[in-house]
């Protein structure tokens, strides 16, 4: 098992080296090499999830533990639990589909060999991420992520994509420069970078102000990438100016790094500060869910839309944090997979009315999919009211025991505080509905008329089946997941006796 | 006293035979005379085989200390774990140096090889000098034979840069020159270790010793073109010979590390409440400036005199942290961040000189004249990339991130957070103006350059390109194999 987990990364990182190596000659081959490769990347995820133990879904599983750089106390310490097993799937499953829907649409300029190395050097960095049980690792797997997105969207992206490149890329290290910071602090006091001792000991021996200190510095890292209100405005743009695979992998894996990496290490290594932090993490949350679905409301680009939706539903995810109950983050947990799954299939779709239409403009976009492209339409809807959280559907059961966490959430002194929240919340999902009801309502009904486009193509359909499928699943058996995050949370969560 | 000193050579070999080649090299100029037709030029192959030579003479003196010119209790040459460590980093640098000469049409060689020896060989003398005057000296002999070089190509824009550089280079001597006085003045010794001794009483800490103390830093800090002393940097470089830009982009500069080291940690240690303020705020200016200033440009060569000057002050950080945490930790923070440099910076001046077009000087070459150089030259144009991530310290720049690390976690431990806040910033700053870089070299090469007829003109004036890109080939080996296993320049030095 130790050898699946190490060739999760092995396989896409020797995948991309091929293709650098191959030169210009790899350019006829590229796209399906993409392909066997992440496919066979994900084979090996699933193999991982054949041997995972789940009656010890807290314990470290598929441990690789080797001492990298001594001088730094950084070893290359990878292991796999329930929290990060999900994650892994998602990101492989995703990465494949990116392939294969890339087969047929590549976007301009082509260039195959440079986009489906910088796919598979994507995720390596993903991977490593949601795997690295180091505090050192994880920030060098977080840095890996940042180079390739910022190629696939100042190179393969749309209108102003250069902009929207460079602001995703200065935003997100100005960010993790402030996490490494907060990481050497928390070692210099630590002693040590691991995961699993600072884990183990919850905080000990590193003083009340520094964890305070040291969560700001992480928390607002972590936060840019999740990305939690007012940290969110490099994400509209760089959704709308990255091609459809950017946005597919930007929404569907890489703002689940900041919300992950809160889960992992924010709340076991920083305990009390946590404690301290959490109502203001939950009010930015909760200006985060309002905010977004008020700024969808006035959105007239179907893509910045769904963009902005991401800024809604990942406040939820940081909601359910917040609440520091083992409800809120197991449906914190839940909503990050959900959303992944769900809005990687809107910007699949979103990405296809784009082709067929030339536009994403609300104003200008012809109505009536339904009767002009009744499957992909179908689609568009079924995602569209996952996404606003329809009970059976994915999206239901991540905001669902967000909400309920923040309910039986903390006691007095914050009670009243939090019920606020709940409230306010719960507007936010009534807005949410609105919005993405309104959108349905715009593009797929009306008198049938506008021009005829080309319904889901056989391509299409394996690469958006999946995702359709597993929203859901999800939404009828939330215990799949559930049974994998419960113990480890519950580690997470535990005090010192 | 003893009159007669007796001298360990083995200990000073390095200098000596760099010297000593030097002046063959220039007689060798003389013999051979004018040789514009001949295919291979054995000057600068001599001068390669000395600065190897002087390399594979550190090997015996890689441990343990050799001390040489002593008084009874202080030593004016000392070849330890530091100075050997910085010697090989200049010879290394002037190898490659060598290499990127070979690339440039119009130099004369012999002269070229002469002086660079000349000046390599007080660089060697900087790592290892223990009293001030010696230092002072070394620090001169680094410098003139500098700016003969750069005023090498004879035009006007050379001339200019090295009187630029001369006049700022005096004036930052002679200020050392005032401070090493009332040094002199106050305690009545310029051994290092003397000082050390003697400072370390708080009465001999009078405000004219402290005033000499900061005054004395004035030539480090010029040649490391630190703030308030980088003005000449930019214009210098780009008026030199691209090698000499390459030159005192490393080479120049770790002199100046070194010799700071040598003040700061050795005799100037008690003093430290004195000068670690001010080098911290030294270290803050010349990463804003060097990174904001290299924000606008638009040519290669004056980009990065700008970063470097941005990276010279990521290298002055861990000093500036001295009296708050390990003074071994810092010092080697500072010195493996310096050899990491020396490589990924070597290497994007070698690309430059590799990719320049026959004919076009170096130092007029914009950032849009690489435009799609990763399509047209795959090889020049990954590599270069490569360092310039190296730099900028983002993945899969491995070695930057890891030296960056290192120097973050120095501020961090001695508790300096606005200056760990400071270089954050900077790099982030720095990022933008690396990243923009990068992109254009993937960016759709100028129209009526197709990729093919590209590369038979690359096949074209490869004979000439031959070293640079072997120098690419070697820095990009070196970089590589230091971003798989960072433990080989994060343990130089290391506590």
């Amino acid at each position: 098992m130790n050898a699946l987990t190490l060739l999760l990364l092995v396989l896409p990182a020797s995948g991309c080296v091929v293709l650098l190596v191959a030169g210009a000659r790899a350019e006829p081959w590229a796209a399906r090499f993409g392909v066997v490769v992440a496919g066979a990347t994900f084979l090996v995820s699933l193999l991982l999830l054949g041997q995972f133990d789940r009656s010890r879904s807290a314990e470290l599983q598929g441990v690789v533990d080797r001492v990298w750089v001594p001088q730094l106390g950084l070893r290359f310490h990878l292991g796999v639990d329930g929290i990060s097993l999900p994650l892994l799937l998602l990101t492989t499953l995703l990465v494949l589909l990116c392939a294969v829907y890339t087969l047929g649409h590549l976007p301009d300029p082509g260039r195959p060999r440079a986009f489906t190395g910088l796919v598979l050097l994507l995720e390596v960095g993903l991977l490593g991420t949601f795997l690295a049980q180091d505090l050192l690792l994880f920030f060098v797997f977080f840095e890996i992520v940042l180079a390739p997105m910022y190629f696939l969207i100042a190179h393969w992206g749309g209108h102003g994509r250069t902009r929207a490149a460079t602001t995703f890329i200065l935003y997100t290290v100005l960010g993790s420069v402030l996490m490494l910071l907060g990481f050497l602090l928390v070692r210099s006091y630590a002693g040590t970078t691991d995961l699993v001792a600072l884990t183990a000991r919850h905080g000990d021996g590193i003083p009340r102000n520094v964890q305070l200190l040291a969560i700001v510095a992480i928390g607002i890292g972590l936060a840019v990438k999740a990305p939690m209100w007012p940290l969110h405005t490099w994400l509209p743009d760089a959704h709308t100016a990255a091609p459809t695979v950017g946005s597919v992998l930007l929404a569907g894996v890489l703002l689940k790094m900041g919300t992950y990496g809160l889960v992992r290490i924010a709340l076991p290594v920083l305990p009390s500060a946590s404690r301290t932090a959490a109502p203001y993490l939950g009010a930015l949350a909760v200006v985060g869910i309002l905010y977004g679905s008020m700024a969808c409301l006035a959105q007239r680009d179907l893509k910045r839309l769904i963009a902005f939706s991401s800024v809604g539903h990942m406040g939820f995810v940081l909601l359910g944090i917040a609440s520091l109950t083992a409800v809120g983050i197991n449906g914190a947990l839940y909503a990050n997979i959900a959303h992944g799954v769900i809005t990687g299939l809107l910007f699949f779709l979103v990405g296809a009315i784009k082709e067929r239409h030339g536009t994403t403009d609300l104003s200008a976009l012809p109505r009536s999919l339904y009767a002009r492209a009744p499957r992909l339409g179908g689609l568009l809807a079924v995602a569209a009211v996952a996404s606003l959280g329809l009970p059976g559907l994915a999206g239901f059961w991540g905001e669902f025991l967000s909400m309920q966490g923040v309910w039986r959430g903390p006691g007095a002194p914050h009670r009243l505080f939090y019920l606020g929240l709940l409230v306010a919340a719960a507007l936010g999902t009534v807005l949410t509905a609105y919005y993405l009801l309104r959108m349905v309502r715009r593009v797929d009904q009306g008198d049938g008329s506008g021009p005829p486009v080309a319904d889901v193509t056989a391509l299409e359909a394996v690469a958006w089946l999946p995702l359709a499928v597993l929203v859901v699943v999800l939404g009828v058996l939330p215990t799949i997941l559930l049974g994998w995050s419960v113990a480890p949370v519950e580690l997470l969560l535990s005090v010192r006796p | 006293m003893t009159s007669v000193q007796s001298i360990d050579y083995a200990a000073i070999a390095p200098p000596l035979v760099v010297a000593v080649g030097a002046v063959v090299v220039l007689l060798l100029d003389l013999v051979l005379g004018p040789r514009v037709a001949r295919a291979v030029d054995p000057v600068p192959a001599v001068a390669l085989f000395v600065l190897v030579a002087a390399g594979l003479l550190l090997w015996p003196l890689r441990h343990g200390t050799r001390a040489t010119f002593c008084v009874p209790d202080a030593c004016s040459y000392v070849a330890d774990p530091l100075a050997v460590t910085i010697q090989l980093v200049v010879l290394a640098g002037a190898v490659v140096v060598v290499l990127l000469s070979m690339s440039e049409r119009g130099l004369p060689m012999g002269e070229y090889s002469f002086l660079l020896l000349a000046s390599v060989s007080g660089a060697l003398v900087v790592a290892a000098a223990r009293d001030l005057a010696t230092l002072i000296i070394a620090l001169e002999v680094v410098s003139l034979p500098s700016f003969a070089l750069v005023a090498l190509r004879r035009d006007a824009a050379s001339a200019q840069a090295a009187l630029t550089a001369f006049l700022m280079s005096i004036v930052a001597t002679a200020v050392s020159l005032l401070g090493i006085a009332f040094v002199y003045a106050g305690t009545g010794t310029l051994h290092l270790q003397q000082l050390r001794v003697s400072l370390a009483e708080p009465a001999a800490r009078q405000p004219v010793v402290l005033a000499g103390v900061v005054l004395t830093f004035a030539a480090p800090a010029f040649k490391l073109a630190a703030v308030p002393f980088h003005g000449w940097a930019p214009d210098t470089y780009r008026g030199a010979p691209l090698s000499i830009a390459a030159y005192l982009s490393l080479v120049s500069k770790g002199a100046g590390v070194v010799a700071l080291i040598s003040l700061s940690f050795g005799g100037f240690a008690a003093a430290e409440t004195t000068w670690a303020p001010l080098l911290a705020v030294m270290a803050a200016a010349t990463m804003l400036v060097g990174n904001l200033g290299a924000l606008r440009q638009r040519g290669v060569v004056r980009l990065l005199a700008w970063s470097s000057i941005g990276q010279a002050g990521y290298i002055i950080v861990p000093l500036a942290c001295a009296g708050r945490v390990d003074p071994a930790l810092a010092v080697s923070a500072a010195v493996a961040y310096l050899a990491a440099y020396g490589a990924m910076n070597l290497g994007a001046f070698a690309v430059v000189a590799a990719a320049v077009p026959d004919g076009a000087s170096p130092g007029a070459v914009r950032l849009t004249d690489l435009r799609g150089l990763a399509r047209t030259r795959p090889f020049l144009g990954l590599s270069l990339a490569f360092f310039l991530a190296c730099l900028a310290g983002l993945p899969p720049g491995l070695v930057g991130l890891f030296v960056k690390v290192r120097v973050f976690d120095v501020p961090v431990q001695a508790g300096l957070g606005w200056l760990a806040v400071v270089m954050g910033v900077a790099t982030v700053i720095g990022l933008a103006y690396y990243v923009r870089f990068a992109a254009l070299l993937f960016a759709e090469p100028p129209a009526g350059l197709p990729a093919a007829g590209a590369e038979g003109a690359a096949r074209l004036e490869q004979p000439r390109a031959r070293p640079a890109v072997g120098a690419v080939a070697l820095m990009l080996g070196v970089t590589l194999v230091m971003s798989a296993a960072p433990a080989l320049v994060l343990g130089l030095l290391a506590p």
